[in-house]
């Protein structure tokens, strides 16, 4: 029972003590975070800004912007940036049917309701590149099963087409994904009061209704975080990609076109300018979402 | 109208059916992939006919030397629990601070970590891969763990303020109040407490880690740091003129079905981790 008397010098090294001690403690979690993130993010600014070609390691120097000039006045960018919005889009645009249907089965289940959160989990503990292989053995003509089943064709190339490629690279990330989206919506779900269902029943509201003026509204909050954050790691695909094409017949993402200057060409400072124009586009969606919506995002943690 | 018909069960089997059915197809079919023959490899059955468990034998064939598998096997574990271990420790130091004391900068923490939450890994991967070089990292452990570690933070940290938040506040009064410091009230009272969310947290960071890809293809270049994802990728067959898709598929399942049981023994834990590190803050 310390009285209200104490003296505010006592009150303030307290609340000093406090501070250092919460400084203290976040230091190192914060220090190695930003080790990895803010270093190297301006150290690439600086490598796009130069001509760095690790196979001709005594040319180089500063060029200025060209390194950006050169990627954007190329077909190929355009064609990546393309191709990993129409996945990302596709993807997410899937991923949140699914995963709302999903959501809704967990919710609403008379029975089993175990078994569907069982079940869902399993594509969140697998690793995607395992995922990638799965189903690419399954749609390859010789090995896969896909073409043995009915209605699709026994001579089907899959992988001999772009949107054909993109069909199985959206089918994998959807099922690796969806099981995320699934259970967000339903922490959403649940926090809806159950009697605005049972007024709208008394009062004649269709299965349809209920779900359009009450749930989804509702939800709204819960769905914008979700978009949000399924939309950023989509635009980052990687993994499916490169195990499945590797970015043959136009197939690849942002992220290959990346990988592919940086680690397979070795060429800096043009990989170190996609770097930073994927950061930057990955920074506008965000931006987007958050000026957009900013309000509603708010409302989305209901434990904030 | 809301009286359960026998037409609702069956709708609901159906539903509930179909959604075990697209969860299970790809575990199914690897399992049964990677215990086909290689003759039976073409058959296009999703069932095998016949049951060979060579594909397994080949992964560990030849010890540590010269089995493909078992040295990424090593590094993919040893660098997946290293990392949990020191991401753990730091978020819940951090995570304490956030949940339980008053001081500037704390939504600065917290709007940085759901900043790098979303941070597009690509962009470090160039100057990481200069940085590593040039400071004999590349193609190490440790030059996996550091990214891993970074990458991971955010989700511990947002993980373990939720479930801090939910800690009594006043257990750790009271030990102060008996003469406890603020650290020892941290460590004897708030730990113990903590536990099942700490647990929770150290989960969702391994199976991080043991699913990247991108660094582990970037920034390793032979067995002495390649994980399993990135050495499936570079899989070879038998011979040249085999494809290695009967090793790559008991490969993965090897990887995937440990995890598989452990998510489902703890499946209440992750769902609320999972929701609570995306959805709180």
């Amino acid at each position: 029972m310390e009285g209200k008397s104490a003296a505010p010098a006592k009150a303030s090294s307290r609340t000093r003590s406090e501070r250092k001690l919460a400084w203290m403690l976040c230091a190192p979690a914060v220090l190695a975070m930003l080790l990895v993130t803010a270093y190297p993010i301006a150290y690439a600014v600086v490598l796009s800004l130069q001509d760095v070609d690790l196979r001709f390691p005594d040319e180089g120097g500063f060029v200025g912007l060209s390194n950006y000039t050169a990627v954007l006045s190329s077909d190929l960018w355009w064609t990546d940036l393309f191709n990993t919005v129409f996945i990302m889009v596709t993807s997410v645009a899937i991923e949140l049917v699914l995963g709302m249907a999903i959501a809704l089965v967990m919710h609403r289940a008379i029975f089993g309701r175990g078994v569907v959160r069982t079940s869902v989990l399993i594509p969140y503990g697998i690793i995607t590149v395992v995922a990638a292989f799965a189903w690419q053995f399954a749609f390859s003509p010789e090995t896969g099963f896909v073409n043995n089943l009915p209605l699709i064709s026994d001579e089907m190339d899959w992988f001999g087409g772009r949107f054909s490629s993109f069909a199985v690279i959206i089918l994998a990330e959807v099922w690796k994904t969806t099981p995320f989206m699934a259970l967000l919506l339903l922490a959403g779900l649940v926090t809806i009061d159950g009697q605005l269902y049972e007024a709208a029943r008394v009062d004649g509201a269709t299965a349809w209704q209920r779900f359009t003026r009450i749930t989804l509204p509702l939800m709204k909050p819960a769905i914008l975080v979700a978009l949000l954050f399924r939309t950023l790691d989509a635009f980052r695909v990687f993994d499916t990609i490169f195990i499945m094409t590797r970015g043959a017949l136009d197939t690849e993402s942002v992220s290959i076109l990346g990988y592919n200057q940086l680690i397979s060409r070795l060429n800096l400072g043009l990989g170190s300018a996609v770097s930073v124009l994927i950061f930057l586009c990955v920074f506008l969606i965000a931006f987007i979402f958050v000026r957009g919506f900013g309000t509603k995002l708010e409302e989305g943690r209901p434990g904030g | 109208m809301e009286h359960r018909t026998s037409r609702d069960y069956a709708l609901w089997t159906i539903a509930i059916a179909l959604v075990v059915i697209f969860a299970l197809i790809p575990v199914l079919w690897l399992i049964s992939i990677s215990l086909k023959p290689p003759e039976a490899l073409t058959d296009q059955r999703f069932i095998p006919s016949d049951i060979s468990f060579d594909n397994y034998k080949s992964l560990f064939e030849g010890g540590i030397d010269d089995s493909p598998f078992i040295k990424p096997l090593i590094n993919s574990i040893g660098i997946a629990l290293i990392t949990t271990a020191i991401s753990i420790v730091l978020a819940s130091f951090c995570a304490y601070a956030i949940a339980r004391l008053e001081f500037p900068g704390k939504r600065l923490i917290l709007a940085g970590a759901l900043a790098i939450a979303m941070f597009p890994p690509i962009s470090t991967v160039g100057p990481l891969f200069d940085m590593w070089r040039a400071l004999g990292l590349y193609d190490t452990w440790l030059g996996l763990i550091i990214p891993y570690l970074t990458f991971s933070l955010p989700l511990a940290i947002y993980v373990l303020v939720a479930f801090f938040r939910e800690i009594p506040w006043e257990l750790e009064q009271a030990a102060q109040v008996d003469g406890a410091t603020p650290f020892q009230a941290f460590t004897k009272v708030i730990v113990p407490l903590a536990a099942p969310g700490v647990f929770t947290a150290a989960i969702l960071v391994f199976i991080f880690c043991w699913n990247d890809f991108l660094f582990a293809i970037s920034l390793t270049s032979s067995d002495a740091s390649r994980t399993v994802p990135a050495a499936l990728a570079f899989f070879t067959g038998e011979s040249s003129f085999t494809a290695p898709t009967g090793s790559i598929a008991a490969a993965a399942v090897v990887v995937t079905v440990p995890i598989i049981v452990f998510v489902l023994i703890f499946q209440r834990r992750i769902v609320a981790g999972l929701t609570a590190g995306a959805v709180k803050g």
